[in-house]
């Protein structure tokens, strides 16, 4: 599913922070991303986001390779992606019904298409009959949910998640934990960046270590 | 743990190749399958950015208002000047008579012959109309020149020609074009002078192109301003939006996916800047109408002040939006090629 060979991404002001990165997840593998600050976790996540691309090496997602993708397939490339981040990144401005139904609407699905998946995403993640509130009035947890509903709204077969659980409780960490399994049972291949050591050990599941910009699996 | 992970892998059913789910397969085809597909998929989107780009209008009316109101005064500038070069272009109709060309036959010329020439002069395609003046109609003319006019009468024999008043086509339009007829009408036989003050023609022709090239200029130049104004408003608007920008980039969206609203947005700007710059000239006009015609009347004229018809009024509305569209276009994209999200 996510292949990094040899992978290298290097700043001009900052020197080297990827070297020779090289590991293979595969589909329905859930694994850990950790590291210390300025180990390159941020790095690798954006290498396979787009936001920047590799100086050297290969990475390819779901058979297709990353690194030589034209600018213009970025978009088409992404909606095979399901991003989750620490601050949930929701538009408060729109309702949890709109902020789930985006990547939909993107995609180009129809009405009623879109209110059926995003009521069913919604029940799974436990916000059925919130449609109509805006982010602001949930809670951390519940905010969280509204961005995973929105990462898995569209069936992407890869998760990746940045600090998903940094700004939760453990009790709530654990929630979202189990939420990323229930994805793990249908295929969906997840990468989650974190620090929490403790979650990481309890959760049992593949941990990709970087250090200094080299890459030790556990 | 290593236990644990192997049993895990037990539990998890992974297909052997990287063959895509079902789903995918249909998000795919939603996102840009069959053409048919497609143009439902864009007729929706372009009907939901039109309409939500309005609503987001509407959320911020202040500073809405504020840009429609400087686009409409600079579009209301444009089409008064318009306006002025209309109605200046209706007074100089009105002196189009003074540009007749007065044929002053030979004196052997009678008129019969001169009803001839007269004939053949209507098929010249350069001439509008064509009048005889006979020797006797001449006569009577003079003789209200007052008591000058009178002196005719002491003579034996009317000394005047048989004279054959022009009126030619396009008296303002081309003064070359009148050149060219006055030089040919001298060159007949019958033609003992040919009068026409071209020198005046010339002057008010002079006026008249240096009004339309101001009227270019001044279009072209408040043309940019709405250029800018409203692209400078779409950039404000982009920049107050970027972390929505950057979390619907994510989601997978498409530069034209993100750009339209805007787009959107700055159509309904000019569209309804170049409805105010409509009523702000109309307006001015009815302000101008009663002294304007009450100063025609003191010199006895009859003139009326002509207003922008449907069309020109239709046009300066679509001119202003379109403007105003293609600001937005210019600088979202402009803007979203430079935006990444971080």
């Amino acid at each position: 599913m996510l292949k990094f060979a040899n992978v290298c991404k290097r700043y001009p002001l900052t020197g080297d922070v990827l070297r020779g990165v090289s590991f293979h997840l595969q589909r329905g593998e859930i694994a850990f991303l950790t590291g210390h600050s300025g180990a390159g976790k941020s790095t690798l996540l954006k290498l396979i986001a787009l936001m920047e691309r590799c100086n050297s090496g290969e990475i390819w997602l779901d058979g297709q390779k990353l690194s030589h993708v034209k600018d213009s397939q970025i978009p088409y490339l992404r909606r095979k992606m399901g991003f989750i981040f620490q601050d949930y990144k929701l538009l408060h401005d729109r309702t949890i019904f709109e902020n789930v139904a985006l990547p939909l609407i993107i995609a180009g699905y129809g009405h009623q298409e879109t209110t059926r998946k995003v009521r069913a995403i919604l029940e799974k993640v436990g916000l059925a009959g919130k449609e109509h509130k805006f982010p602001l009035a949930l809670s951390g947890g519940e905010q969280q949910r509204v961005g995973i509903a929105r990462a898995v709204v569209n069936k992407p077969p890869i998760i990746i998640a940045d600090e998903p659980t940094g700004n939760l409780d453990p009790e709530l960490s654990e929630e979202i934990m189990s939420l990323f399994e229930g994805f793990q049972q249908v295929g969906v291949t997840v990468l989650i960046a974190s620090h929490d050591i403790a979650l990481i050990e309890r959760m049992h599941h593949r941990v990709l270590k970087l250090e200094h910009g080299r890459l030790f699996s556990v | 743990m290593k236990l644990r992970r192997r049993k895990q892998t037990q539990e998890v059913k992974v297909p052997k190749q990287a063959k895509p789910l079902r789903q995918e397969v249909k998000q795919n085809r939603a996102a840009g399958g069959t053409a048919k597909d497609k143009l439902i998929i864009c007729r929706d989107l372009h009907i939901q950015a039109w309409f939500y780009s309005l609503l987001r209008l509407g959320k911020t009316p202040f500073a809405s208002a504020i840009t429609i109101v400087v686009l409409a005064i600079s579009i209301a500038l444009a089409g008064s000047f318009q306006l002025l070069l209309i109605n200046f272009q209706q007074i100089a109709g009105n002196f189009q008579t003074s540009a007749q060309i007065s044929l002053f036959l030979r004196e052997n010329i009678n008129e019969n012959r001169a009803r001839i020439l007269a004939d053949t002069l209507r098929k010249n395609p350069a001439i509008e109309s064509v009048q005889v003046i006979s020797k006797e109609q001449g006569r009577a003319l003079f003789k209200t020149f007052g008591s000058f006019g009178a002196a005719i009468d002491m003579l034996d024999e009317n000394p005047l020609p048989v004279v054959i008043e022009i009126m030619p086509k396009n008296t303002l339009d081309d003064d070359g074009q009148i050149e060219t007829l006055v030089n040919t009408l001298k060159q007949r036989q019958e033609v003992d002078f040919v009068r026409m003050d071209m020198e005046w023609l010339q002057r008010l022709q002079a006026i008249m192109a240096v009004a339309r090239r101001l009227f270019v200029a001044l279009n072209t130049l408040l043309g940019f301003a709405v250029l800018f104004i409203t692209g400078n408003t779409i950039r404000l608007e982009l920049n107050n939006r970027q972390e929505e920008i950057m979390i619907t980039k994510l989601v997978g969206a498409t530069n034209s996916f993100i750009a339209t609203p805007f787009i959107y947005s700055g159509f309904w700007i000019g569209f309804f800047a170049g409805v105010l710059a409509w009523f702000i000239v109309a307006l001015l006009m009815v302000s101008l109408r009663v002294p304007v015609e009450a100063l025609s009347a003191h010199y006895n004229g009859n003139f009326h002040l002509l207003f922008l018809s449907v069309a020109d009024s239709i046009k300066l509305i679509l001119v202003s939006a379109s403007l105003s569209m293609l600001g937005s276009c210019l600088v979202v994209f402009n803007q979203l090629n430079k935006t990444n999200p971080q």
